[in-house]
């Protein structure tokens, strides 16, 4: 993975003590609350309803275990030993106080860690696809873009202050995990027919109050001017897009309002511009520095069937379970990869202790495993295990309580922390999220449903992605009560969609029913192998609605 | 009332003027739309001449009489509204404007350094913006990722360099 060289490291360091002497203006006064709020959140720092949440960053959720250790002291010592992985490949601690800040983003650069720019109406924290260098498909490591783009982006003296905050996120593989169409820049790695990879870029994409998926802008971007191609779309963006009306900011709002055509005359005419000046081009020998950190680790010759593993999977214990769910096909023959769970029955999707971090350190060191990677699902991912090491892996998760067998099943739900944690939610969505995982906490009804993503949000702002759910959930807030709007239909992998509302919300006590009236329906419904999203786009929003809404009377007594 | 030009207190050698106000005599500091319907008379008088741009007035809008100012100022309504970075650099690099750039209205000594990377080299603001402000400012970061209007080195460059 990426290491930081000296540059880097002094740029982060620099940053601490510019936000340190930041904190220290606001105690004194110096620094008004408003005008300190936007320093603080180009850092990373909110204040929430309870207390200040400090977000930091995991560029395109790459963690060496040093880091991921690093992570569990910081819970351990400044928060109440806990931390909340987000769908935006970040950590989030909920507990921090002001003063032990700038200790604690020193600790995190210790480790080549920062929280530089995970909020803000900047360019935030850069996502990409959590299976880079492992997925059998890949055409390039996203990471590498990732990183380029992490640096070109940051303390960015043009854009750190744009109408809105904006996205970027990459992927490399014609599968995409890393949701691109929802940002408001994705960027897909192709190659063209004459076997020269670049990219295709969308503009436009996002979530909010008004989902739109992203729009092909340009269909092929050279490497060298990838930069300078960002860096038209974000000077026309910053020109024209709206500050008058915060909802109306999104870049997705101008690509609308301009056209698309519009839109890329505009961006063109900059490129050509930033193009000429030629300061922007990306070097070939500087994209190759940073590629080389990402070369896979020396993978070990094997056999690509493995007798200890195959016999594990075909018994009907836990392992065979998990097996069936939480592996992904490795491109090295004997190996997998595997995805760790963070959505135990009951619990709080998204969170990991301490313990479990440092259990985690201790297995990744035990099994020669050097990264970890954290999910915008919000589960971490192990992208490189010997298939002969999963069965005494597996035993170790399981006592960290990190083995839920769920993978892509009813219970891997994504979820926002809601308005048990944050100051603009109308709802809150953890007790629901635990619900619904309680509901449907039987692996073999689980089985049973297949591939199901249920996504809930406890506001409009969809950090919880519903919009993208197969099945969503939106907290709305009717006169000081919580209701759950129920949508259908939504994907944020490569077949993306948005989802579609079926009607009035429901009331917290009827919204798990209704979504397993829904679910019970398809099951009547489907056809053979097909999935509720298919079956759902093949008979449209009626006969789930219907039921939705049948037993609401009942189901309130 | 005092400025910040190169980074050292300035004499502020323009009068600013409302869009009723007469001519002064000397430098004048005008609005777009007092320059676009009073250029002619404006250009003859053969005095400093600078204009002043609303957020979200593009220096584009000032059309061929650019090259005859010697200032434009750039207001910033709030801090948070950045329009005027991308302003200042389309002055510095497409429309090639040489003269100064003055920061005007609301910002804070954590954009100065932004601000001069983008082609501002001089500030008119509250209280807190001293050339001291400035020049600690500008000691903040000893290296910067990206190529601006500045000429200082990004990064990359540093790293081809010593390779
Ligand atoms: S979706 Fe709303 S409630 Fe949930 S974390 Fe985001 S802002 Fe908060």
């Amino acid at each position: 993975m990426y290491r930081y060289d000296e540059f880097d490291a002094r740029l982060v360091s620099e940053r601490v003590e510019q936000f340190a002497r930041q904190i220290e203006r606001r105690l004194k006064g110096e620094l008004s609350e408003d005008e300190f709020k936007p320093l603080r959140l180009m850092n990373g720092l909110y204040l929430q309803l309870h207390a200040y949440m400090l977000r930091v960053a995991i560029p395109y959720g790459t963690l060496s275990s040093s880091q991921l250790h690093m992570l569990a002291h910081v819970a351990r010592r400044y928060d109440k030993g806990y931390g909340h992985f987000t769908t935006r490949q970040n950590i989030q601690y909920h507990w921090p106080r002001l003063i032990d800040v700038p200790e604690i983003l020193r600790d995190l650069a210790s480790v080549q860690m920062h929280s530089l720019q995970t909020s803000g109406n900047c360019i935030r924290n850069v996502t990409a696809d959590q299976f880079a260098g492992a997925a059998a498909d890949e055409i390039e490591d996203p990471r590498i873009l990732a990183e380029i783009v992490r640096q070109w982006s940051s303390l960015h003296p043009e854009f750190s202050f744009l109408p809105r905050k904006f996205k970027i996120a990459v992927s490399g593989t014609p599968e995409d995990r890393a949701a691109v169409r929802f940002h408001d820049i994705g960027i897909e790695i192709i190659r063209s027919d004459h076997g020269e990879t670049g990219y295709r870029v969308f503009v436009g994409g996002g979530m909010g109050r008004t989902p739109y998926l992203g729009l092909c802008i340009a269909d092929f971007v050279a490497r060298e001017d990838i930069l300078a191609y960002l860096e038209a779309i974000l000077r026309v963006y910053n020109m024209e897009g709206r500050r008058d009306n915060i909802f109306k900011a999104r870049i997705k709002i101008l690509v609308n309002a301009l056209g698309l055509d519009n839109m890329r005359a505009r961006v063109w005419r900059e490129f050509e511009e930033i193009k000429k000046e030629g300061s922007l081009n990306l070097p070939e020998q500087e994209r190759a520095r940073i590629a080389a950190y990402f070369a896979p680790p020396e993978f070990e010759p094997l056999p690509d069937t493995c007798l200890e593993f195959e016999t594990a999977c075909s018994g009907d214990g836990d392992f065979a379970a998990w097996s069936r769910h939480n592996l992904s096909p490795h491109r090295a023959p004997g190996y997998a990869i595997v995805t760790v769970s963070l959505k135990p029955v009951g619990g709080v999707p998204g969170d990991c202790s301490a313990d479990q971090m440092d259990g985690l350190v201790q297995l990744m060191d035990e099994f020669g495993i050097a990264e970890i990677r954290v999910t915008h699902e919000q589960n971490l991912v192990l992208p490189h295990v010997r298939k002969k090491d999963l069965p005494a892996l597996h035993d170790q998760l399981e006592r960290l309580g990190l083995a839920s067998p769920n993978s892509g099943l009813a219970s891997d739900i994504i979820c926002c922390p809601g308005l048990d944690y944050c100051d603009l939610a109308n709802a809150r969505s953890i007790p629901i999220a635990q619900d619904l995982s309680r509901r449907f906490s039987d692996l073999d009804r689980q089985e049973e449903i297949g591939e199901l993503k249920i996504k809930m949000s406890g506001c409009i702002n969809a950090c919880g992605h519903h919009h993208a759910g197969h099945i969503g959930i939106l907290g709305v807030d009717k006169k000081g009560v919580e209701f759950y709007q129920l949508q259908l239909g939504g994907s944020g992998a490569e077949d993306a969609t948005i989802a579609e509302i079926i009607g009035p919300a429901f009331s917290k006590d009827e919204i798990v029913d209704a979504v397993e009236r829904v679910i019970t329906a398809y099951l009547r419904l489907r056809q053979p192998g097909e999935r509720f999203l298919d079956c759902y786009r093949r008979l449209g929003l009626e006969p789930f609605k219907n039921v939705a809404y049948l037993e609401q009377l009942h189901a309130a007594y | 009332m005092p400025l910040i030009r190169n980074g050292s207190w300035a004499h502020d050698d323009y009068t600013a003027l409302t869009d009723q106000e007469p001519l002064a005599d000397g430098g004048v500091l005008v609005s777009l739309n007092r320059f676009q319907a009073e250029q002619e008379l404006l250009l003859a008088r053969n005095q400093p001449l600078g204009v002043r741009l609303s957020s979200s007035q593009s220096p584009e809008n000032i059309g061929s009489g650019l090259h005859h100012l010697s200032l434009v100022a750039l207001e910033f309504p709030a801090f948070r509204d950045g329009r005027a970075f991308s302003w200042a650099r389309l002055l510095r690099s497409r429309l090639g404007f040489a003269g100064e750039i003055r920061a005007i209205g609301h910002f804070l000594i954590d954009q100065l350094a932004f601000m001069e990377r983008c082609g501002i080299n001089a500030f008119d603001g509250d209280a807190r913006i001293t050339p001291e402000a400035l020049a600690a400012a500008r000691a903040e970061f000893s290296n910067v990722y990206q190529p601006a209007v500045d000429g200082r080195p990004s990064i990359g460059r540093l790293r081809a360099q010593s390779s």
